[in-house]
């Protein structure tokens, strides 16, 4: 266990919970304004995968894949809050309930249309292949990935920081009732965030689709972990969701490396413990 | 005299035609039907091998007119959804509702153990044409005596890969497979073959089962191996030859057949040129019946078939050659495991027959993963070329069938590694 | 409906059930008795979700934890296939409720969200143990029970074991109505609608919810034992998040806070999951579509629909014919 071995660890730790976080930001998001459990925010990553590889079939772009994918899966997502999760009102079991069944409809409907293979999306080549420094392999789509979450973490802090329409954001989150009091129109915020939420779910499904592959079943393993980081990092918050993404990135990372028995455990456990302890998470607020 | 023995011989005569009369009439009403039950998985991830496992069993059957020497084929398949529960109680329906005569098919190993013994209970035959648990016909095989496997075991193709590495010269290999029983018996079968000709395994990973993020053990491997023996399943076989390429691996990687089978090969990238593996098929078996069998399957299905689709459709013309021999009837459970344990076939993978565990006897080829132009095929693609075949391998290789049940079932400490650092 | 009528109504489904099972295809039989199995399942969610307020997304953990107990006691140590299947089914119950005895004192302290999710982790952290704990488990491969337990009657015939369960099935029926009629079950409710008052009222709340859930982990267990011999097959997929899912919306479709609506509930998914999967290809859809409609338009349940057809009823009703109804009954 050398400085290398570290090293390599906690990079490769880092670039998974670079992952995590895009897939993770939109659940905190979605949760911490309209206090929906989504559970058909795997479904949202896998269809942006599916969706990604119908435009490079089509196009053979890429680069076009990736908005195209996120764009079509917020509408998605849109339709799905203002239709169906709409008229539920706040009611955390409806909406699970609600959320799974369409998480497996959607789950068929990928099946149907793209069959079950096993498929990948290939990266364009700028992003394959590795950089050596000292002796040390850094895969590029890992920076890559790191890379994204932070410009994005970045765009959506200023967004929420310093621009109006962030602060209308923060005012429904924090008091969705006084937020209304003030002329803030919640209900085109709650419409917004979801679009939002699904919107870096696909993203994260194009990016993620290059990384772990995309086949049926990906959107349900991939689920439980989101919530991991969620729930960690504390529900509605986005800094919540960086370090807890980054907290279960390396603790995945480690765990896996140092104790390979209890793999599963050791994301889980802390889970228990965390929600157990502060319920709301590491930087949530009640 | 000669009235009287026209009339014995007439009697004789009459009495012959009745009878051969009686006997052609009854072949031809009864028109014996033959139920077949699939079980594989047509939901939920698995979907797409389940769909390669009937479809490779349904293109024999069109081949042959959807009927096996004379007897009508009802051929029904019933979803496990890979879960073995499920796969128990659609045996359950098959059997009591369909009253179907055979089992065919269970993909995971899990669904091959709890397949087996609702076929000791119910008392029906169950081929198991994929689940290549080891124990399935060797140390379990008391308890199952409705089970034929027509497919392989899991380490069958392990052992003589075993002594392939040997002679390539390969002296310390790491090994890393997935953390399940398959994965133990794949690289337990490579370990013991490997180091009985002097081989050493100096190290083996075992990344959970589903892992899609390898970054933890890539690292970990130990610079000093000659060579790397991968077992990967479902979509790890994908992403894992990718991160361990951009991890800047130099060192040869070879690996179970199911790490480059022809379900993944096609969604796999140059990164895979060159690796090695061992398995009873290969798609780009240069036999004239292979030939036949591919092209043919790949203007049907789009696809070029794996070992899924091979071992089902294998399945299907042997289930036809024993009826073949009694002519369309059904000999009843324990008759056709007799006769199907003694025959010799020549399968799109090549000889086949089984040895008295009902085990197939057949060979294993090793093959190298090559881009190139086959069969006719206008465009390069990844085929896995066969570079050596070890012809007769049984489960037991070179080991005799006593002495390997003596041992236990290769599990994740057995055998175990001597030479770990 | 009066409760009476209620009670007369189910004991006249079951006795229904009773006798006409056994004239059913064999696979019948053993999809009713799948139902009767999850329908305890549900039954035992329901005093949670129903009666307590408390959505529990972990419940097949005990469901697990009976199931596993089953079959290693029966293939590792060889117990439990004769009289001292009793035994297992007692130590089913006992490990059901002490697994929710353990995680209780995670969960209670949460609400809403946080107790979904709370039990969530928890119900996962019985499928990593399930999945990864080879040696114990049989991880992935599972664990095969070879036959079904003989005392004097044999179980492995389906009419017989057929009538075991719902034996068993009739015993949680009777003993959760019983607690939910009790003060015990009255405070649930009391919890359910408003806790603060209940709190203020000098009930420990905690405790009742703590109790609650350990009750309800029994009677889980003790659906794990009657699921493993079943199947015959323990494996991680018994364990896995669906599993949960599935029993909460057995609950929600049949109606929650009414019991045997989760019976019911049960009944309606497994011939989705078992029966129409056999029929059509796309019954994911089916099962996909009725959790949707569920949750949009049925609130209460199947068993909600009656009350939903008086209440209309009502409101369709012209006022003089309202005032006739009223003297009429005075």
């Amino acid at each position: 266990m050398n400085a290398q071995f570290w090293l390599i660890q906690s990079f490769n730790g880092i670039s998974y919970g670079a992952l995590l976080f895009l897939l993770a930001s939109g659940l905190t998001l979605i949760f911490g304004v309209m206090r929906i459990v989504n559970l058909s925010h795997g479904a949202y990553f896998l269809l942006g995968g599916y969706i990604a590889l119908s435009v490079i079939w089509a196009t053979g772009s890429w680069v076009l894949a990736v908005p195209v994918a996120a764009l079509a899966v917020a509408v998605v997502g849109l339709a799905m809050e203002r239709v169906f999760l709409r008229p539920l009102g706040f009611d955390p079991l409806r909406q699970v309930l609600l959320t799974v069944g369409f998480a497996i409809l959607f789950q068929q409907a990928a099946l149907d249309i793209w069959g079950g293979d096993s498929l990948d999306i290939t990266p364009p080549d700028l992003l394959r292949g590795s950089v050596v420094i000292g002796g040390i392999y850094f895969p590029v789509y890992r920076l890559f990935m790191i890379g994204m979450a932070v410009v994005l973490g970045a765009i959506l802090w200023l967004v929420m920081e310093k621009t109006r329409a962030g602060a209308m954001i923060r005012a429904a989150v924090d008091d969705s009732e006084m937020a209304r009091g003030v002329g803030i129109d919640t209900s085109r915020v709650s419409m917004f965030i979801f679009a939002l939420g699904a919107f870096l779910a696909a993203l994260a499904g194009v990016v993620g689709g290059g990384f772990l592959g995309i086949y049926p079943g990906l959107d349900f393993e991939i689920l439980p972990v989101a919530f991991a980081v969620v729930i960690i990092g504390g529900m509605g918050s986005l800094t919540g969701a960086a370090v807890g993404s980054l907290i279960v990135g390396l603790a995945d990372n480690f765990g896996k490396a140092l104790f390979p028995e209890v793999a599963y455990f050791t994301l889980y456990a802390p889970m228990v413990l965390i929600l157990a302890v502060k319920p709301t998470g590491l930087f949530g607020r009640e | 005299m000669l009235h009287r023995l026209k009339g014995k011989l007439g009697w004789k005569l009459a009495a012959g035609c009745l009878a051969l009369g009686m006997g052609v009439s009854q072949t031809a009403t009864a028109a014996e039907e033959l139920r077949i039950g699939f079980i594989a998985p047509m939901t939920g991830g698995f979907a797409q091998v389940g769909k390669d496992m009937s479809n490779g069993f349904e293109m024999y059957l069109e081949e042959v007119g959807g009927s096996f020497a004379g007897a009508k084929v009802k051929f029904i398949v019933e979803d496990s959804e890979a879960k073995p529960p499920v796969a128990v109680r659609k045996a359950e329906k098959l059997v009591h509702q369909d009253k179907v005569q055979m089992l065919v098919g269970g993909l995971l190993a899990s669904t091959g153990y709890a397949l087996a013994p609702v076929s000791t209970r119910l008392k029906v035959l169950y081929v198991a044409s994929i689940p290549a648990a080891d124990d399935l016909t060797q140390r379990e095989i008391a308890k199952y005596p409705y089970v034929i496997r027509t497919g392989w075991t899991s380490s069958q193709p392990s052992h003589p890969f075993g002594e392939w590495a040997c002679e390539k010269g390969y002296k310390r290999v790491v090994t890393i497979g997935a953390d399940f029983a398959f994965g133990y018996e794949v690289v337990g079968g490579f370990q013991r073959a490997f180091e009985s000709c002097g081989g050493k395994v100096i190290q083996k990973i075992w990344p959970p089962l589903g892992t899609k993020d390898f970054g933890p053990y890539i690292p970990t491997i130990k610079k000093d191996a000659d060579a790397i023996f991968t077992l990967m399943a479902g979509p790890m076989s994908l992403q894992f030859p990718k991160q361990l390429a951009d991890a800047g691996n130099k060192k040869p990687i070879i690996g179970g057949g199911t790490s480059y089978d022809e379900f993944v090969l096609p969604s796999m990238g140059d990164e895979v040129i060159g690796h090695v593996s061992s398995l009873q098929y290969s798609a780009a078996l240069d036999t004239p019946k292979n030939a036949a069998f591919v092209k043919k399957y790949r203007a049907k299905y789009g696809k070029v078939p794996s070992y899924y689709s091979e071992s089902n459709y294998t399945t299907a013309q042997m289930i036809h050659e024993v009826l073949k021999t009694t002519k369309g009837k059904w000999p009843g459970t324990q008759k056709f495991i007799a006769m199907l344990s003694k025959m010799k076939f020549d399968a799109a993978r090549g000889p086949v027959h089984f040895d008295d565990m009902r085990n197939p006897v057949q060979n294993i080829y090793v093959k190298k993963v090559e881009r190139k132009k086959m069969f006719g095929y206008d465009k390069d693609e990844l085929w896995n070329t066969v570079i050596k075949t070890y012809p007769n391998v049984s489960q037991f290789w070179k080991y005799g069938k006593t002495e390997f049940l003596k041992q236990p079932v290769y599990s994740r400490e057995y055998p175990p590694c001597k030479y770990c650092e | 409906m009066s409760s009476r009528g209620k009670i007369l109504t189910v004991m006249a489904a079951l006795l229904a059930l009773a006798v006409l099972t056994p004239f059913a295809s064999s696979y019948m039989i053993l999809l009713i008795t799948q139902a009767l199995v999850l329908g305890i399942l549900a039954m035992s969610l329901d005093i949670l979700l129903g009666f307590t307020g408390l959505p529990s997304l972990g419940q097949a953990a005990y469901l697990g934890m009976g199931a596993y107990l089953t079959a290693i006691l029966a293939t590792h140590y060889d117990f439990g296939l004769g009289w001292s299947f009793w035994v297992v089914i007692l130590l089913g119950i006992l490990i059901g409720a002490a697994t929710a005895a353990f995680f209780g004192l995670f969960a209670i302290r949460a609400t809403g969200v946080y107790f979904l999710m709370i039990t969530l982790a928890l119900g996962m952290c019985v499928w990593g143990l399930a999945y990864r704990w080879n040696s114990m488990t049989g991880g992935d491969n599972g664990i095969n029970l070879l036959a079904r337990p003989e005392f004097g009657i044999r179980l492995a015939d389906e009419v017989t074991y057929f009538y075991v369960v719902l034996g068993f099935f009739i015993a949680s029926l009777v003993m959760l109505y019983v607690l939910v009629k009790s003060p015990f079950g009255q405070s649930l409710v009391g919890i359910r609608e408003r806790e603060i008052r209940m709190r203020v009222l000098g009930y420990n709340t905690w405790l009742h919810k703590y109790i609650a859930f350990v009750i309800a982990g029994g009677f889980g267990g003790l659906a794990g034992v009657l699921w493993a011999h079943l199947s015959g097959h323990v494996s991680p997929q018994d364990v896995i998040l669906a599993t949960s899912v599935d029993a909460l919306l057995m609950v929600v479709l049949g109606g929650p806070g009414t019991l045997v609506g989760g019976a019911i509930g049960a009944f309606v998914v497994v011939s989705l999951r078992d029966y129409l999967s056999t029929v059509v290809p796309w019954w994911q859809y089916v099962l996909g579509g009725v959790y949707v409609l569920t949750i949009l338009y049925l609130p209460g349940g199947l068993m909600g629909i009656p009350e939903r057809i008086r209440r209309r009823r009502a409101l369709s009703r012209s006022p003089e014919e309202t005032k006739k109804l009223q003297s009429a009954s005075h």
